[in-house]
């Protein structure tokens, strides 16, 4: 296969950035874009050129680090990893666009490589839950219903990739930050912390800069993983009634 | 009350007003169209004055009225604020390429919005501030003297470009409601498998039933039919 790329290149955060179009000749279609993206910068290389620099770790589909915004969409034409896409999804003399993902909480890094540091600090600001150490307890010693159990799993699956992000016409979180709260909310142990984990999760990722959810969905048409915006409804839930409800917390020392 | 403020501030609690405010705007809509249906009654406009006399002087329809111009108008703004806040979570560059997975009228309901604040301006100026503030004709039935709304309407739709106008609106408005009435029950955490389908259904019947009714009316007249 031959192909023309058409490549955000971009030397640092500070620098302005442009599209560089590369003719690639040697594109086989069981390659993943990955490798097609390898093979490249080899040549790039062997030529004394910079290589294009992009995000990847397991190439499992599973680790979330991969991004690419590929003609038009996160992770390109499938609803799958940038990983698990194999040059067979485009056709022979095709012009691909890619680009990194783009959003002010997602700063670019270099060339395709965004900081995603945010939403880590999301996570660290109320995704967790509390629970006692100690040796595994016993199968269904915590009761459960199978339904909302299957539900959390389904919500525990998002692997904070920022497609949602990418996808996004208001570069929102909101899929990412609702299923990271579904997960918890669902479940016996997230009851502890349920109500301040929603405030707190939201209140940062206000701060972090991420838009607002207009409910267009492209998020879920776009989620490698297939979060639904239904974990949306449930956080839009869990934070008013959190918000209406919880209590205000003062420190006073000393234990009364 | 702070954190009253901070849920109102929150990005959260933004979409829950542009929810609130939409949700009776939507009924108001159902009202102002079982008035404006009585334009096509075959009575020369008398069901119709009455009925515009009436909400003109009823102490609580004009409470009501006030109120609504209120959220219509924080409905606006507060929509052209959002709309700016999230141009600006893309960051400094946007894509070459934008993202097309979802139904054009929810990428879109800022344009539409706008298009249908142009018509209200409009269509206040030549209806509602003529009935207030303007000097009408009157028309006497069963003894009492009330402005003749009706002759006004007429007059406006016999014009060729504002039934053009109207309608060209009202197909806007049926595409805001298209996203707009569900977007109402997602935004307010209001999803459940059990709902949803009812949800759906009336939020598209209505965004197709509704705006088609409003467009029905300029279009009779203009050609003269009457039911």
């Amino acid at each position: 296969m031959k192909l023309t790329l058409k490549i955000w290149r971009q030397k640092s955060k500070d620098d302005k950035g442009f599209f560089k179009t590369y003719v690639h000749n040697h594109v086989s279609p069981d390659m993943s874009f990955l490798e097609m993206l390898d093979v490249l910068n080899t040549e790039l290389i062997k030529k004394n050129e910079e290589p294009v620099h992009f995000d990847h770790d397991c190439r499992e589909g599973i680790c979330g680090m991969c991004s690419l915004y590929i003609n038009g969409k996160p992770h390109g034409p499938l609803q799958t990893t940038t990983c698990q896409l194999h040059m067979r999804s485009f056709s022979d003399g095709e012009t691909i666009t890619i680009e990194p993902w783009r959003a002010s909480a997602f700063p670019v890094v270099k060339d395709l490589v965004v900081d995603r540091a945010a939403f880590d600090r999301i996570q660290q600001a109320g995704g967790y839950v509390n629970v006692n150490t100690g040796g595994v307890p016993d199968a269904n010693v915590i009761p459960i219903a199978k339904k909302l159990a299957d539900e959390a799993m389904d919500a525990a699956a998002c692997i904070g990739c920022g497609a949602c992000v990418a996808a996004c016409k208001n570069a929102s979180a909101m899929l990412f930050v609702s299923a990271k709260i579904s997960q918890f909310a669902l479940l016996p142990q997230g009851q502890v912390e349920r109500k301040e984990r929603a405030e707190k999760m939201v209140a940062q990722m206000d701060a972090e800069g991420f838009g607002s959810c207009t409910n267009t969905y492209a998020c879920e048409a776009e989620c490698p993983k297939g979060i639904k915006i239904t974990n949306i409804a449930r956080m839009n839930r869990e934070y008013l009634s959190a918000m209406l409800s919880s209590y205000k917390i003062e420190s006073k020392g000393g234990g009364d | 009350m702070k954190w009253f403020l901070d849920l109102f501030s929150s990005s959260l609690g933004r979409k829950v007003l542009m929810a609130l405010t939409g949700l009776f705007l939507i009924l108001f809509l159902a009202v102002h169209l079982a008035g404006n249906l009585q334009l096509l009654k075959d009575d020369g406009g008398k069901a119709f004055n009455i009925y515009a006399d009436f909400m003109g002087h009823n102490p609580l329809i004009q409470f009501v009225s006030k109120g609504n111009f209120a959220l219509i108008l924080i409905h606006a703004i507060w929509g052209i604020f959002l709309t700016i806040k999230n141009r600006k979570a893309r960051g400094p560059v946007g894509y070459a390429i934008s993202n097309k997975s979802s139904v054009w009228a929810s990428r879109n309901m800022g344009i539409l919005g706008t298009l249908i604040l142009i018509f209200l301006v409009i269509h206040l100026k030549d209806f509602y501030a003529q009935a207030h503030f303007g000097s009408l004709s009157t028309q006497v039935y069963d003894g009492k003297e009330v402005t003749d709304l009706y002759t006004q309407v007429a007059y406006w739709f016999k014009v060729e470009w504002y039934v053009i106008l109207y309608v060209v609106c009202m197909a806007a408005l049926g595409f805001h409601l298209w996203h707009g009435f569900a977007s109402v029950f997602q935004s307010l955490g209001l999803n459940h498998l059990k709902y949803n389908p009812v949800i759906n259904f009336v939020g598209k019947t209505f965004a197709v039933v509704v705006p088609f009714a409003f467009a029905i009316i300029p279009i009779f007249m203009y050609l003269g039919i009457t039911i």
